[in-house]
């Protein structure tokens, strides 16, 4: 399917999200992983899931770099928090046991900073009930490491999995609130466009919207979930479409989205639909779950715009069509960061 | 949310009720023509990008073929300017230009693969910028590498008369769009019945001008803008002209365009442009389709300021796969994407072969980005096969 050949040297967009990223891990980074009976790295799923007695024990890694550390509506401490919290939730695991924490810092790094980005790495913790368990610091030259690099690790029980890889036709996809607001925020604060003021972040730990979610469909209701950062809604929709073998069909008009997003994306002339979001989720649900799923999303804080968004259907399998309103077109998989390193 | 979101559809002529009884009146008058398909052209990327990006095509009546003329400005830069570019940065000259130029290849080599070698290229949104990062460092030469038609041909030459630092000066590439509309007329193998102009550079140029082309070539023009009721307008006026085999001019952009169009920068354009005929990627020679600047200004034209080493590009050798790109065919409106056997393969918006997969305004790319013509009127629930 991809006629993406690797070149000699890693570019930026092999870390984007996009088709050269999964071209890397797919031809470099799985050489010789066998599949077992867990759920592994070969799945490409976003995390690991290993069974023990009656319970799945699920894990995730995440490293994050972003430019700058500090942006409207959050820092790269809530985000290493949240990114792995969202990441376990994913899989169905919305109660995290503990986070370990790595960091490497820039020979430099002001200690102001790293005490507002320790500060809001417990802030993050404590909203997503969960707590940093251990952790390992290193230092790096100047000029060795761009500020400061934060993995993050979690792990979580949970008695029932949630794949990324489950849609069927018929299936309703739901977004769990507005679209874009991370990456544009980023963007805009990155390169200084004077349009900041009303752009933030949507960085949010949203474990507890999942376990709503959850609890309010009956036992196989929920078919699929991923939450949509680097590439966006288009590339988690792929992904998903891609991997369940359906086609599809999204209503533009029904995709929540901020009228300073809106804005932005189209002053900037950067599609919505590939930006990093931080702090939402993208459900399959059963047809006849979609309301009871859509009305506890909605009765959460994180949730209020959640939206039906789309069906799946038969045709077309791993293609993603946007109905605008006025017409029918495919969406692209993102070709890399519309602009590099967002989250 | 809601509210702001049906005020911002009713100002940007968003509204899918109008679009949708547009779409029936487009699908009436082409089946009123009584023959098919007909062929229309339109001359902008502009244009290309919101038929796309609004999924217009697959609404469009099966026996109208909308085909996208050369109105990419960076597609249609030939060899020999982007040679320039690539000589004088290699020269050591400092280049300033926009982003889509960068990986457009000349004879062999992009302005890219220069910069890759060390060579010193700023990428700008607009001449204002390249202006002020000359007078950031006056002791140092910058030449604008200056692309695109009469709509930033303007804007060229307003900062020309409006005196830029001596340090500064500018390698004009621009293009001036009335005349290859002939070329494409005269066309041997043309089947361009009518011709959707670009409502952008008709402000300037005003609506008046296609009169003559009109009158000669007995084929009919509409002006028509960028929202998605205004090309379905622009259309439906179109068809019906050609179904009358009426050669006329109709403005269907009336809240920007005028007959006259923008006189004072007509007269900053000319003042500083003299068209002349040159060659178009893929197309042909047109004659006065080429701006450059007059005598007057050989001081701020970095064609006279520079000795440019074009033969120094002569022994690099093009990738083999260039011999295969149709992007000038595509232009010519003769073939589309989809058949070219690079196309969506070995031609990727990260691996371009030919220009019109570089830029965000060349048919390939943009085929690329939104799924080119696809057939999704089969798939479940079209709402205008309800609805027609």
């Amino acid at each position: 399917m991809s006629h993406t050949s690797l070149e000699e040297r890693i570019a930026l967009k092999h870390g984007a999200g996009g088709r050269a990223m999964r071209a890397l891990i797919e031809q470099v980074l799985l050489d010789g992983i066998a599949p077992g009976s867990w759920i592994g790295a070969d799945a490409m799923d976003d995390g690991a899931a290993i069974r023990v007695g009656e319970q799945w024990l699920v894990v995730t890694t995440d490293s994050h770099v972003v430019q700058p550390a500090f942006f409207p509506g959050g820092d790269i401490g809530r985000l290493a928090v949240c990114g792995t919290v969202n990441d376990l939730a994913m899989m169905g695991a919305t109660e995290p046991l503990g986070l370990t924490c790595a960091m490497v810092l820039e020979e430099g790094f002001p200690r102001e900073s790293l005490l507002t980005i320790h500060a809001s790495m417990r802030q993050a913790c404590a909203e997503a009930g969960t707590t940093i368990v251990t952790g390992d610091t290193k230092v790096m030259g100047r000029g060795e490491v761009d500020g400061i690099v934060v993995n993050t690790t979690g792990v979580a029980l949970t008695p029932a999995i949630v794949r990324d890889a489950g849609l069927q036709p018929g299936d309703r996809i739901i977004v769990t609130g507005t679209i874009g607001d991370h990456g544009l925020a980023v963007t805009a604060a990155r390169h200084k466009l004077g349009i900041e003021g009303t752009l933030q972040s949507d960085v949010a730990p949203i474990n507890g919207l999942v376990r709503a979610a959850i609890a309010a469909a009956a036992a196989g209701g929920i078919t699929a979930m991923k939450d949509p950062t680097r590439g966006g809604l288009a590339s988690a929709l792929h992904e998903m479409a891609a991997k369940s073998r359906v086609g599809i069909v999204l209503e533009e008009r029904a995709i929540p989205m901020s009228d300073a997003v809106r804005g932005a994306a189209e002053l900037l002339g950067i599609d919505p639909l590939h930006v990093a979001n931080e702090g939402k989720a993208v459900i399959g649900v059963r047809a006849g779950e979609a309301d009871a799923v859509l009305r506890a999303l909605r009765g959460h804080a994180l949730g209020r715009d959640a939206a039906i968004v789309g069906t799946c259907v038969a045709e077309r399998p791993g293609l993603l069509v946007l109905d605008t309103g006025f017409g029918r077109r495919l969406v692209a998989e993102p070709e890399g960061e519309p602009l590099p390193r967002i989250c | 949310m809601a509210d702001a979101h049906a005020a911002l559809t009713r100002l940007q002529f968003r509204d899918p009720e109008r679009a949708a009884a547009l779409v029936r009146a487009l699908r009436r008058v082409t089946a009123e023509v009584r023959r098919e398909p007909v062929a229309i052209m339109h001359v902008c990327g502009s244009h290309e990008q919101a038929i796309a990006r609004f999924g217009l095509r697959a609404v469009f009546p099966r026996a109208l073929d909308v085909i996208m003329g050369p109105g990419c400005p960076v597609c249609i830069t030939d060899l020999p300017e982007v040679d320039e570019a690539v000589a004088l940065a290699r020269q050591g000259i400092r280049l300033a230009t926009y982003a889509d130029m960068l990986k457009v290849r000349g004879s062999a080599l992009s302005l890219a693969d220069v910069q890759a070698e060390g060579a010193r290229i700023d990428v700008v949104y607009s001449i204002t910028q390249a202006v002020a990062l000359a007078r950031e460092t006056p002791s140092e030469p910058l030449v604008f590498f200056a692309t695109g038609f009469e709509t930033t041909a303007v804007a060229t030459a307003a900062v020309i008369l409006g005196d830029p630092p001596p340090n500064f000066s500018v390698l004009s590439a621009h293009k001036y769009i009335p005349p290859v509309m002939e070329i494409v007329s005269e066309m041997p193998d043309t089947r361009v019945e009518g011709f959707l102009a670009a409502g952008h550079a008709a402000t300037i140029t005003g609506w008046g001008i296609y009169e003559d082309f009109v009158a000669r070539h007995r084929k009919p023009v509409v002006v028509a803008g960028f929202e998605p009721l205004d090309i379905l307008a622009g259309l439906v006026r179109l068809v019906e002209l050609v179904r009358d085999a009426a050669p006329e001019v109709a403005n269907m952009y009336p809240r920007c365009v005028t007959k006259e169009g923008n006189l004072q920068a007509q007269q900053q354009l000319w003042r500083v442009f003299r068209p002349i005929g040159g060659r178009w990627r893929g197309i042909a020679h047109v004659p006065n389709g080429n701006l450059r600047l007059r005598d007057e200004w050989a001081g701020v034209d970095a064609r006279r300021r520079f000795e440019i080493d074009v033969a120094s590009l002569w022994d690099t050798a093009p990738p083999a796969l260039v011999q295969q790109c149709i992007c000038g065919d595509i232009m010519a409106g003769i073939a589309s994407p989809r058949d070219c056997a690079l196309f969506g393969r070995e031609c990727l918006p990260d691996s371009a072969v030919g220009a019109c997969m570089v830029s965000s305004e060349g048919t390939c790319r943009i085929w690329h980005q939104y799924g080119g013509h696809p057939d999704l009127a089969a798939l479940p629930a079209d709402p205008y096969a309800r609805r027609a």
